[in-house]
């Protein structure tokens, strides 16, 4: 069960002094790594194993800097100070057992107190330590297989968290449980970071541990400082893998955001798509919260008619997350009942890259629309005859004066497939309208000062202007796929 | 259905308010119309009551070069936020137009903001100006700051005062502005 060997005490013997416990020096032995998670006896039996090893090689000792491993080891040794003559190694061999109760230089105790079984109720499978990182960094440089922390705590506690909770230990599992730990004292080996790598401490720490060359760790002192305290653990978060809901929604209010709206903290119109389709959601699957995305999008004063637009939801944190098919659909008839403003259809479970998928191929799709149109001058049905007849007409659109507050300025050119218009009276028809996505049918009507060329004013060489417009048959998205109706 | 007897509001009355700035810098007449969109971005267009529009003048020239170091036509923004765009206060000129009878008038800002664009059609069509100064025939927009976008009007005339300072003028006089230099 033990891999310790013989060639491997010099180092653990400097592992000790240096201040690391029984576990971190089986983690930089690289024991446990093929083998099952280590034993807690095992712990007992490395110590039995050092004494015996330590009283064969009394006198041997001394040596200051690199001992003789094989080619795959390294141990980066500096001259530091803790005790390495030989006055230290024959006492050393005394003071194994208060080794244990000094606090482990490498893990900060991690690995010490907070794997006994009183600890075990709060914790489980993921774990997760930064400041760790750079004090194992530092304490064996080129060594890619040393045991990490977290791997070493997972293995030491999980039997016993599944033990207490009755449920079996997975390593791809739904259910996450993070166990955090915080230590002020080293709070200030990140400034080490900081000074040594400005560039690459911003984005997150971790990326800056690994981004910097070992080089750069011969300044942190090894073995690191002894630290007084033990850090304290953190309290422990459960969290379990969102869950992804998809289908189509309709839009049938002319007086309904598809988002919030909200400017400077004030809300200014009740209620959102969003919220209507989420509400049930929330709390059937009792979750936390929600991302909402869709195929494109709509103005507040234009309905969605026809198929419905695609739409994916994330619930975060659900509490509640298997649902059969009768369950789901039972959902959507709670969302269509609460609301007669939308209609959700083809509701369904999904994976995460559903959420992905709405986004995609965004520019290339057609979109249909129906809109009414006021025109200035009188009309008669013939006036209306050359709209049939045009196909693919291109048109540039700078960026409408409406959003170009929050957009930038450019100019768009997009197409128009095909129209077709149908005489209401003198001053009105409907048109209905094949475009590329991306258009901006409002500007296309009324011109916007101009800017939309051509644009249907030109066109019909009077002023016109859009009473209504109406979202037809969507975008073609393959997910989610049409269920039978009802 | 709406008859057509019924004026439908057109875009501009639906989603710009109409502010005005009358004699712009003492000149008689020289009125401006700035559209006010409900984000805060504005259109700067000739008044109907400007010379310019008036007794069916013809434009011989439009000018966006105001200084030897400044034309409105270099102007460029970029990004969101319109990086690069010159920052125009009241009085800022944007460009100057003659008209066939050879007098010439300047355009100005009226508020403060950042210069987004100019028109640039009635470069090519000056009609577009004489015809419909209030659409396709507009001069600049400008996007004031954020922290000054209700301010902005506090120099401003609301379209009831607009038309009161116009009445009042033709009551006074039965020709108000044509000849004036």
């Amino acid at each position: 069960m033990l891999s310790l060997k013989e060639k491997d005490s010099p180092i653990v013997r400097k592992l000790l002094d240096a201040g690391c416990c029984a576990r971190c020096v089986l983690r930089f032995c690289c024991v446990g790594v093929t083998l099952h998670p280590p034993h807690p006896l095992s712990f007992k039996y490395s110590l039995s194993f050092l004494s015996e090893a330590d009283g064969e090689q009394s006198h041997g000792a001394a040596e200051q800097t690199q001992t003789e491993d094989p080619p795959c080891k390294k141990l980066k040794l500096d001259s530091a100070p803790v005790g390495q003559d030989g006055s230290s190694e024959a006492s050393a061999a005394h003071t194994e057992p208060n080794v244990q109760s000094e606090i482990c230089v490498a893990c900060l105790g991690v690995l010490q107190d907070f794997c006994d079984l009183s600890y075990t109720k709060q914790y489980s499978i993921m774990f997760y330590c930064f400041l760790l990182c750079i004090r194992e960094k530092s304490m064996c440089l080129d060594k890619e297989d040393v045991v990490q922390v977290k791997d070493a705590f997972k293995w030491a506690i999980q039997g016993m968290v599944g033990k207490e909770l009755g449920t079996p230990v997975l390593t791809n599992s739904l259910f996450e449980v993070s166990v955090g730990f915080t230590h002020p004292e080293t709070e200030a080996d990140c400034h080490f970071l900081a000074t040594t790598c400005s560039d690459c401490f911003k984005p997150t720490k971790n990326k800056a541990v690994s981004a910097l060359w070992c080089s750069h760790f011969l300044h942190y002192p090894c073995p690191p400082v002894r630290p007084a305290s033990k850090c304290t653990p953190l309290d422990t978060t459960c969290l379990h893998t969102s869950v992804f809901i998809a289908g189509r929604y309709n839009k049938f209010s002319r007086e309904l955001p598809q988002t919030p709206w909200v400017i400077d903290g004030e809300r200014r119109m009740e209620g959102s798509v969003e919220e209507l389709i989420a509400d049930p959601l929330l709390s059937s699957f009792r979750a936390d919260g929600f991302n909402f995305s869709s195929s494109g999008r709509e103005d507040v004063d234009v309905r969605t008619l026809g198929n419905g637009r695609p739409f994916a939801m994330e619930l975060l944190n659900p509490h509640r997350a298997k649902f059969n098919g009768a369950e789901v659909r039972q959902l959507q008839e709670v969302i269509n009942a609460s609301s007669d403003k939308i209609r959700v259809r083809d509701l369904q479970i999904v994976t995460r890259d559903a959420m992905g998928r709405m986004k995609e191929g965004e520019e290339e799709k057609t979109k249909s629309y129906s809109a009414l149109i006021w025109t200035k001058k009188a009309i008669t049905n013939s006036d209306l005859d050359f709209i049939a007849n045009i196909k693919e007409l291109k048109i540039d659109q700078k960026t409408p004066l409406r959003v170009l507050h929050r957009r930038p300025l450019a100019v768009r050119q997009r197409v128009i497939h095909s129209m077709s218009a149908s005489y209401l009276d003198t001053h009105h028809f409907r048109l209905q309208l094949h475009t590329q996505a991306g258009t901006y049918i409002k500007e296309f009507v009324h011109g916007d000062f101009g800017r939309t060329k051509p644009n249907l004013c030109a066109l019909m060489e009077s002023e016109v202007d859009i009473l209504e417009l109406d979202v037809e048959d969507s975008v073609y998205v393959p997910l989610p796929t049409t269920l039978d109706d009802l | 259905m709406e008859e057509a007897e019924k004026k439908a509001p057109s875009v501009t009355d639906r989603y710009y308010t109409r502010w005005y700035k009358t004699d712009m810098k003492g000149k008689p007449c020289e009125d401006h119309c700035i559209l006010q969109h409900s984000n805060r971005i504005c259109v700067i267009t000739l008044a109907e009551s400007h010379p310019i529009l008036q007794n069916g003048r013809k434009i011989k020239s439009i000018n966006y070069r105001i200084s030897d170091g400044c034309s409105r036509l270099n102007n460029k923004v970029s990004g969101k936020s319109k990086r690069g765009g010159q920052f125009l206060t009241e009085f800022a000129p944007l460009c100057r137009i003659t008209c066939t009878d050879n007098i010439e008038y300047t355009i100005f800002s009226c508020i403060r903001g950042r210069l987004l664009e100019v028109n640039e059609d009635i470069l090519k069509q000056p009609d577009l100006l004489l015809e419909k100064p209030s659409t396709e025939g507009y001069i600049a927009v400008i996007l004031p700051k954020l922290e000054e976008s209700k301010s902005i009007t506090n120099g401003l005339l609301t379209r009831q005062q607009y038309e009161e300072v116009v009445s009042k003028r033709t009551a006074q006089q039965p020709k108000p502005c044509r000849d004036q230099p």
